[in-house]
């Protein structure tokens, strides 16, 4: 078998990994990014498009303070990739809205951003809670059974195949190595030392970022990492092309730059089955009609599901591998909206060889069962 | 460019393309309509603008689209012709009907 020398190896050519192996790229390591191929379950190709921060991290202000440093670093992401590849990621952020249906939810909502404010501490956190009447104002077409929304300015969106498209051009456009249809087989690791075989292939590299998404469960304990991730199914409707009328994203709602309206988004426990459901999809249909009547005039002309890779507390897994150091581990279920740290902030760390301190909350350690004193 | 079949049809019906009165066989489709008035294109792309014909005639390109008797983007090869119908190019992307 051949033999080839890295200095680091990606594994998951989604968009976690890409960012991340664009990243490192980028700080001069010579990078390989293996990618399983399409019988991979692809989370990146279904994502929704949000670059999202209001609706994240309550109770773990880490989580909130990552989010909201990535929707900081996207616009420079944004424009770094343009500038390289000519790839337009159509972001946008002109701020974004939850849209609550009912009084009892906007209450809610309002609880809600008012802890998240609190545990923002220092940061701070602007928002708003606008009432129907208002509200109504500022979206046109807005239903009247909407009760109010919450507004932040920091949400926006982008498009997701054309981030994914971005980063790879970017990537290998800095030298790096893409290889697809490449599923890792046999491994070993030893600290600073790893190999795998893929593609018929032997890597060896001192680093290994495990990024391959559902896929993590299965590889992180063979290099000494934990990573108890599981699909959440989500479903998305996609409307025919409209005149753009919304200015900004909602939770469930927006409009794509080419004038597309995708409609999401459900949160089911349907194992690794990647089916659509009439149910959901009606329900989808009818909370996005509530929202904007005007949509049930409007064609659905495509609608798909993805698996959202979750850890049990739906917050993301950062890690390092205390057994053998250089190798890491990226989970989240928002690849579009935490693109900007992991290729600014995450990629660094882990070419300096090691995750900085306030990544520690993210480990995977914290679903250990604790040891009574 | 497109003529009907030269098989004697037992009747047409008149339809107006883009305004204009046009006959077509009955039971035809009203992409057949839109290829029959010699329009240079039926439809603008919403992204590009780029100047479209109908052209699979089987419901799967999406190339037809026309805004048929005031109902935008209808796939204009799996609608048939009745007398008096309206079909109208597709300019762009629809507008969504925000009140």
């Amino acid at each position: 078998m051949n033999s080839e020398n890295h200095d680091a190896l990606v594994v998951g050519g989604g968009l976690v990994g890409a960012a991340i192996a664009y990243g490192l790229q980028r700080q001069g390591l010579r990078t390989l990014l293996l990618d399983e191929g399409d019988v991979a379950f692809r989370a990146s190709r279904g994502n929704f498009g949000l670059v999202w921060v209001q609706s994240k991290g309550l109770g773990a202000p880490h989580y909130q303070r990552w989010t909201r440093g990535s929707a900081e670093e996207w616009p420079s992401l944004a424009a770094e990739l343009q500038e390289r590849t000519g790839i337009g990621t159509g972001l946008h952020q002109p701020g974004g809205v939850h849209i609550c249906l009912s009084g009892e939810e906007f209450e809610k909502r309002g609880d809600y951003m008012a802890r998240l404010q609190r545990e923002a501490g220092n940061l701070g956190m602007e928002y708003r809670m606008i009432p129907g009447a208002e509200a109504r104002d500022m979206l046109p077409g807005l239903g009247p059974k909407v009760a109010g929304v919450s507004w932040t300015p920091y949400d926006g969106h982008a498009s997701p195949l054309y981030l994914l498209r971005a980063l790879h051009t970017a990537f290998t456009g800095l030298g790096g190595r893409y290889q697809p249809n490449a599923r890792v087989e046999r491994s070993t690791a030893a600290p600073q030392d790893f190999s795998v075989e893929a593609g018929g292939i032997r890597h060896r590299a001192p680093r290994v970022v495990l990024a391959a998404g559902l896929g993590n469960a299965d590889l992180a304990p063979r290099f000494g990492l934990s990573a108890p991730v599981r699909p959440e199914r989500g479903q998305i409707l996609v409307t025919e092309r409209a005149r753009q009328v919304l200015p900004m994203p909602t939770t469930t709602i927006r409009q794509t730059e080419e004038g597309s309206l995708m409609l999401g988004d459900s949160k089911e426990d349907a194992g690794f089955d990647l089916g659509q459901n009439p149910e959901i999809m009606r329900q989808i249909a009818r909370r996005a009609v509530l929202s904007f009547p005007w949509i049930a005039e409007l064609n659905l002309v495509r609608a798909w599901s993805a698996l959202r890779v979750m850890a049990p507390d739906g917050l993301p897994i950062y890690d390092q591998s205390e057994r053998f150091p250089g190798a890491f581990t990226a989970n989240c279920h928002s690849g579009v909206t935490l693109a900007g740290t992991h290729a600014n902030r995450l990629a660094p760390m882990i070419a300096a060889g090691a995750l900085e301190p306030e990544m520690a909350p993210f480990t995977a350690r914290r679903f250990d069962v604790r040891h009574a004193a | 460019m497109f003529a009907t079949r030269p098989e004697i049809r037992p009747a047409t019906v008149e339809v107006l393309v883009d305004g204009q009165p046009c006959r077509v066989p009955e039971g035809a489709s009203a992409a057949a309509a839109l290829l029959l008035a010699g329009l240079p294109a039926s439809r603008e792309t919403p992204v590009s603008g780029a100047p479209r014909l109908p052209y699979c005639m089987m419901g799967v390109c999406f190339d037809c689209l026309a805004k048929i008797d005031g109902v935008a983007n209808r796939q204009a090869c799996m609608v048939t012709v009745r007398p008096g119908m309206r079909i109208a190019p597709q300019r762009g992307a629809r507008m969504a009907g925000v009140a």
